[in-house]
Parts: C-alpha cells; sequence; structure tokens
C-alpha cells in the first residue's frame, strides 16, 4: 500500500479536504496571534478542533476506504472524542479567566 | 403526553463505540459489545445515578444537521474576524440568556454545541435563575443569537430529553 494506490476520485477530493483542514487550523492558529484579549483569543482554536479537524478526519476515510475498499469509518471515534473533551478545557479556561477577572477587579 | 423512552443512552453509545474500535459487525463483536456496555453502564450507576433516556430520535437528526451548518458556518465567521483583526478588533461580550430547559444531559449536550462552535463559549450558567452566561466573540445583535439559542438548539433539546 502506497500514496500511488489511492485512486483519484478519492485522492483528490481528500487531498483538497486536507488543505482546507491545514488551513482552517492555521488561521485559528493565527488568531492567538492576532487577537489581543484574552477572551477574544479563546475562540480562535475551536476552528481547529472543530471544521479543521474534520476536514482531516474525512479526508482519512475517504483514502482508508478506497485502500482497504471497503467502508473504513473508525475516525468517527475521533470526531466523538474530541467532540466531547474539548469544550471541557475551553470552558475550564473561560471560568477560570472569569474568576480571575472578577478578582482583579474587586 | 409522554411517549415511552427509547433506549438508554449509555450503553447504546458504548456498543457503538466498541463494534466501531473493533471495525467490525460479526455476531461475536456483537454480543461482547453488549455484554461490555451492559458491565460498564451498571459500574457507573452509582456514579451517575440519573440514566439518559433520549427519546424523539428524528428531532436528533435535525439538530445535527443545524449544528454541522452552524459550525461550518461560524468558522467562516470566525476566520474572517481573526484575518481582519489589523483593521478591526471583535467587540468580545457577555450574554445572559435564561433558559427553559432542565435536564441535565439537555444542557450538558448544550454546552457541547455552544463551546462547540467556533466564536461562542458557555461561560456559565446559573441552576437557581436557570440563566446561561455565554461569550461571544463578536457580538453585534444580541437578539439573533438569543432567537439562534432558543430556537435551534434549546427547544429540539428540550423535546429529546424531556
Amino acid at each position: 500500500m502506497s500514496a500511488a494506490d489511492v485512486p483519484l476520485w478519492a485522492a483528490l477530493p481528500a487531498a483538497l479536504l486536507l488543505i482546507c483542514g491545514g488551513l482552517l487550523a492555521l488561521v485559528g492558529s493565527l488568531g492567538l496571534l492576532r487577537l489581543r484579549s484574552f477572551f477574544a483569543r479563546i475562540h480562535a482554536p475551536t476552528m481547529g478542533s472543530t471544521l479543521g479537524a474534520g476536514c482531516v478526519l474525512i479526508a482519512s476515510m475517504l483514502t482508508s476506504t478506497a485502500l482497504a475498499q471497503r467502508p473504513v469509518v473508525h475516525e468517527l471515534l475521533i470526531t466523538l472524542f474530541i467532540l466531547v473533551t474539548a469544550p471541557i478545557t475551553t470552558m475550564l479556561l473561560m471560568r477560570a479567566a472569569i474568576l480571575r477577572s472578577d478578582r482583579s477587579e474587586s | 403526553m409522554r411517549r415511552p423512552p427509547l433506549v438508554p443512552l449509555l450503553p447504546a453509545v458504548l456498543l457503538a463505540v466498541w463494534l466501531l474500535l473493533n471495525d467490525s459487525v460479526a455476531p461475536g463483536h456483537v454480543v461482547l459489545g453488549a455484554v461490555f456496555a451492559w458491565l460498564v453502564s451498571a459500574a457507573v450507576a452509582r456514579l451517575r445515578p440519573l440514566p439518559a433516556w433520549p427519546r424523539r430520535l428524528h428531532v436528533a437528526i435535525g439538530l445535527c444537521w443545524h449544528v454541522f451548518v452552524d459550525i461550518v458556518r461560524s468558522n467562516i465567521g470566525v476566520g474572517r474576524v481573526v484575518l481582519g483583526a489589523a483593521r478591526r478588533q471583535p467587540t468580545i461580550g457577555f450574554l445572559q440568556i435564561p433558559l427553559q430547559l432542565r435536564d441535565p444531559h439537555g444542557l450538558a449536550m448544550l454546552s457541547i454545541i455552544i463551546t462547540g462552535t467556533p466564536g461562542t463559549v458557555w461561560a456559565g450558567h446559573d441552576p437557581a435563575s436557570n440563566t446561561l452566561t455565554l461569550h461571544v466573540l463578536d457580538l453585534q445583535d444580541e437578539e439573533t443569537w438569543i432567537r439562534t439559542i432558543k430556537d435551534r438548539y434549546e427547544r429540539p433539546l428540550m423535546e429529546i430529553f424531556e
């Protein structure tokens, strides 16, 4: 199995999806640099972990389905776990930031 | 009138995860997965005594579609804000939204949906008054946000979990 074995119908959309996913993750990370306050920055990386990761996972499903010549949907699990865990960190960071800013005000 | 619950959520999800992990729907795996799902559900029942019994799964399909569309849309929105940040920093803001949804599983789902969508983060919930504090990256129109949360997410979640 090598990259050359992937048929064109899977390779083309997969490549496009990988580029899209990479761009989304890049823009999300760029947000960390360009947005000025913490509360604005917390929103940017979510781009990479939602649609960015989604694009990469669909690309992975396409290529492995084409290579194995049967539906391969393992990647749904990664989607599920990211979806369940990523918001928890974000919410914890958010709560911590709110408590800190409350304390510095009083 | 309340319809009878469909399936308990936890064992069903565990079985699905087991089958996906093994990448097979062979009868042996189904049986083994079902046994594991039942054992784990029984073991964690004491940690979380309130089982989730979702109803009306057709509502959930529509909800998933809405969430997907909103994630795509808000990815584009946040991307625009980030790329345009040199010219204009976004106006961040907090919103207070009164909720009717009371079910803890529904609230958990709502928090995942809201935080998972770029541009909005669940910033807190007051159980006494049942108000949700929402943090929005680019707050332009408060009414639209409140309507989106209430109509697109809260109502279907209430139909599913209550």
